[in-house]
């Protein structure tokens, strides 16, 4: 393919790579970090929730919408940075 | 369903009405109900009214070409998409059995909720574009490509097939459970009949009817999952939003706990049986949630319905509606649990057996969903006394609030919406490996479009078929079965297909035997841990390594097919230029895909 450097390309996937790590990484935070601590975080009660179990029940899952969500539009704006995207 | 853009500007005003007749419908019903129609009959008209619905849009989305057959013309909208696969993934067991699993383990059955959600985070970022934009028509055409040739494909037809089929089978059972119980039919005859509701949405028009079908499908069922709990919580707190209040039936559960007795609490995490610390507990939590996300991020049905979308950028949104509408649901489960569990604290245990809630008896009649023994024949119930399926939990809530059967209906109506439109989902899934996959690519590529049509229709009836005999045989607990089907997928299609992406170096002989040794792996531990627990005793001296249960088997799989694939993957010769430049062609949404000379495509 000619429509794009090798350069290019490859600055191309380096951020594209970055973002995907980015996202690992909270990813890693909300499926496995904050629920690691599940028990200490019990001991918070906020409107009748325990916080540890309020994170496992619906914060780790408003975070994976929103971060969705977010890593759509991060990735969007690489493509158009670097005249990828689609026309 | 007529062809053409018309239909597809206009979605969101034809599934605006179409909600609206629904709910004009659920209506009407529950008029009736107050004029004296009898349940069953009020049971009977949801049931047959819905799968006709089903009928009449497969029917209308009956198509003869193959792009349409096999990924809807790629014309789906981001947002629809996301209701379709919202629906796709929603199954019995996360409609019948989850809140039913989260009632009975309390706060480490969250291990479902979040292994269910959070895979799509996997999707989105490592999958779903760069499948888009390959651009062909099944998960196999994928590792067939990258991986140079038929081999491959096939080593993922085992994969896919193996771990759909599984989860097919759960969902030809959940149907099962649901039409009996509404219907009132024996178990096995009603197997045959979510059959049919199942055969009718898909045979006529392959991706385009079950994409059609399953939006409409997710609307019932999510207007069904809400209903009762919502209404719940008005009657109970005030406040129409159970997400909110069910903290206070937490607090209200955290109390009679100690007077019933329990030592390990509703919301304990990793606590064991007398409500102490417990590493296994706490290991077997991020095992399965591990899994689940894995294998969210490796089934096909899902992954394929990210073909649909008109480009790479939708398909990346769509992820984000999937989640989005899949959170609706799950968001929502535990408070279905907190709510059962208070009702059954408070009127249910310590009550005169004779005089318990009429929800109670109606399930008990129902065989071994719910049992109550008097063991000590006080006529009392006590807790040890009453085994509650987890299945029945969300069935029986609306009873438990006192709403009337036509609540009841609609419940059931969505549960049978989430079995069917999985079971379309994965059935296609499939059938269209061993049709496009098998039958097309490997044993006739010469055949016509309509020999392969047919061929991929007679395939479709067959698979299913074979997966309601299975079924009708009760081979195990839904959400058992599902999470196998998880672990299997993840075992095996993970490894190569994320590598296939992100990492060039990866190369055929690397990825073949990667993934069948991670699924082998995943497929030994369960199949030996599972029905020869002895045998495998004997072999390792120690009934389960490191005390990992089977439904996370893939804990043991994936890593095996990681390193497998990494290090044969640097003894073989590097892919050739041809091949990166494929690669870095699905890497970028704009351009054409640099098809390799040696890689069959259209």
């Amino acid at each position: 393919m000619s429509d794009i450097s090798s350069d290019k390309m490859n600055a191309y996937w380096g951020e594209t790579s970055r973002l995907m790590w980015i996202v690992m990484l909270m990813w890693v935070v909300f499926s496995f970090g904050v629920h690691a601590f599940a028990i200490q975080l019990n001991n918070i009660v906020i409107l009748g929730f325990p916080l540890g179990f309020y994170m496992a029940a619906q914060g780790s899952l408003i975070a994976f919408v929103v971060i969705c969500f977010w890593n759509a539009k991060a990735q969007n704006a690489i493509d158009e940075k670097y005249g990828v995207a689609e026309d | 369903m007529k062809e053409g853009t018309s239909f597809i500007d206009n979605l969101g005003r034809i599934y605006g009405i179409y909600t609206g007749t629904f709910i004009g419908f659920v209506i009407l019903l529950a008029i009736l109900e107050q004029l004296g129609v009898p349940n069953k009959v009020i049971g009977y008209l949801f049931v047959f009214l819905t799968i006709g619905v089903y009928a009449l849009i497969g029917w209308l989305s009956r198509t003869a070409q193959i792009s349409e057959y096999y990924v809807a013309g790629r014309r789906v909208p981001a947002f629809f998409n996301g209701m379709a696969t919202g629906a796709d993934w929603m199954s019995a067991a996360s409609f019948i059995s989850m809140a039913g699993g989260l009632y009975l383990q309390g706060y480490d059955g969250l291990a479902y909720v979040l292994g269910w959600t959070g895979g799509y985070v996997l999707v989105a970022t490592l999958l779903a574009p760069y499948l888009r934009k390959f651009g062909q028509f099944t998960v196999p055409d994928f590792l067939g490509v990258r991986y140079g040739g038929n081999v491959a494909r096939f080593a993922g037809v085992i994969v896919l097939f193996s771990a759909s089929f599984t989860y097919v089978v759960a969902q030809v059972f959940g149907v099962g459970i649901i039409t009996s119980r509404f219907l009132g039919i024996s178990f096995e005859l009603s197997v045959f009949v979510g059959l049919l509701g199942i055969l009718v949405c898909s045979m006529l028009g392959g991706m385009r009817a079950v994409t059609w079908t399953q939006v409409a499908q997710y609307i019932i069922l999510i207007i069904a999952y809400l209903t009762p709990v919502v209404w719940l919580s008005t009657k109970k707190y005030g406040i129409p939003i159970p997400e909110l209040t069910y903290g206070q039936a937490l607090q209200q559960i955290a109390e009679i706990e100690p007077k019933l007795g329990i030592l390990k609490g509703h919301m304990a995490a990793f606590a064991d049986a007398k409500g102490q610390f417990s590493w296994d507990r706490f290991a077997n939590f991020f095992a399965l949630i591990f899994c689940l996300m894995i294998g969210t991020a490796s089934l096909p049905h899902i992954l394929m319905r990210y073909f649909t979308t008109p480009n790479v950028r939708d398909a990346r949104i769509s992820v984000g509606w999937s989640i989005f509408f899949i959170f609706l649901l799950y968001f929502t489960a535990p408070a279905y649990a907190a709510f059962a569990k208070l009702e059954v604290y408070t009127n249910v245990i310590g009550k005169p057996i004779a005089g318990l809630p009429e929800w109670v008896k109606n399930w008990q009649a129902v065989g071994g969903l719910l049992t109550i023994k008097d063991a000590n024949n006080d006529g009392i119930l006590q807790l040890s006394e009453l085994i509650i399926n987890q299945d029945i939990i969300v069935l029986s809530t609306p009873e438990i609030a006192g709403l009337p059967y036509v609540v009841s209906g609609l419940v059931a109506a969505g549960g049978l919406a989430a079995a069917l439109s999985t079971a379309d989902g994965l059935l296609l899934a499939i059938a269209n490996a061993l049709s496009h996959d098998v039958y097309y690519k490997m044993i006739d590529p010469k055949a016509s479009t309509i020999r392969r049509l047919t061929v991929s229709r007679v395939l479709l009836v067959g698979v299913a078929i074979v997966a309601a005999a299975t079924a009708g045989t009760r081979p195990a607990g839904i959400i058992q079965m599902v999470a196998w089907a998880f672990s299997l997928a993840a075992g095996g299609l993970f490894a190569p297909l994320v590598l296939g992406i992100w990492w060039k170096r990866t190369t055929n002989t690397g990825a073949v035997v990667g993934m069948l040794s991670g699924f082998a792996v995943t497929l030994f531990y369960l199949v030996m841990t599972r029905y020869y627990p002895a045998e495998f005793e004997a072999m390792f001296g120690t009934k389960l390594w490191f005390g990992i249960l089977n439904i996370s088997a893939a804990t043991f799989g994936l890593p095996v097919a990681f390193v497998v694939t990494w290090a044969l993957s640097l003894v073989t010769e590097a892919p050739s230029k041809e091949m990166q430049e494929f690669v870095d062609s699905i890497r970028r949404p704009k351009g054409a895909v640099a098809w390799s000379k040696d890689a069959v495509h259209e």
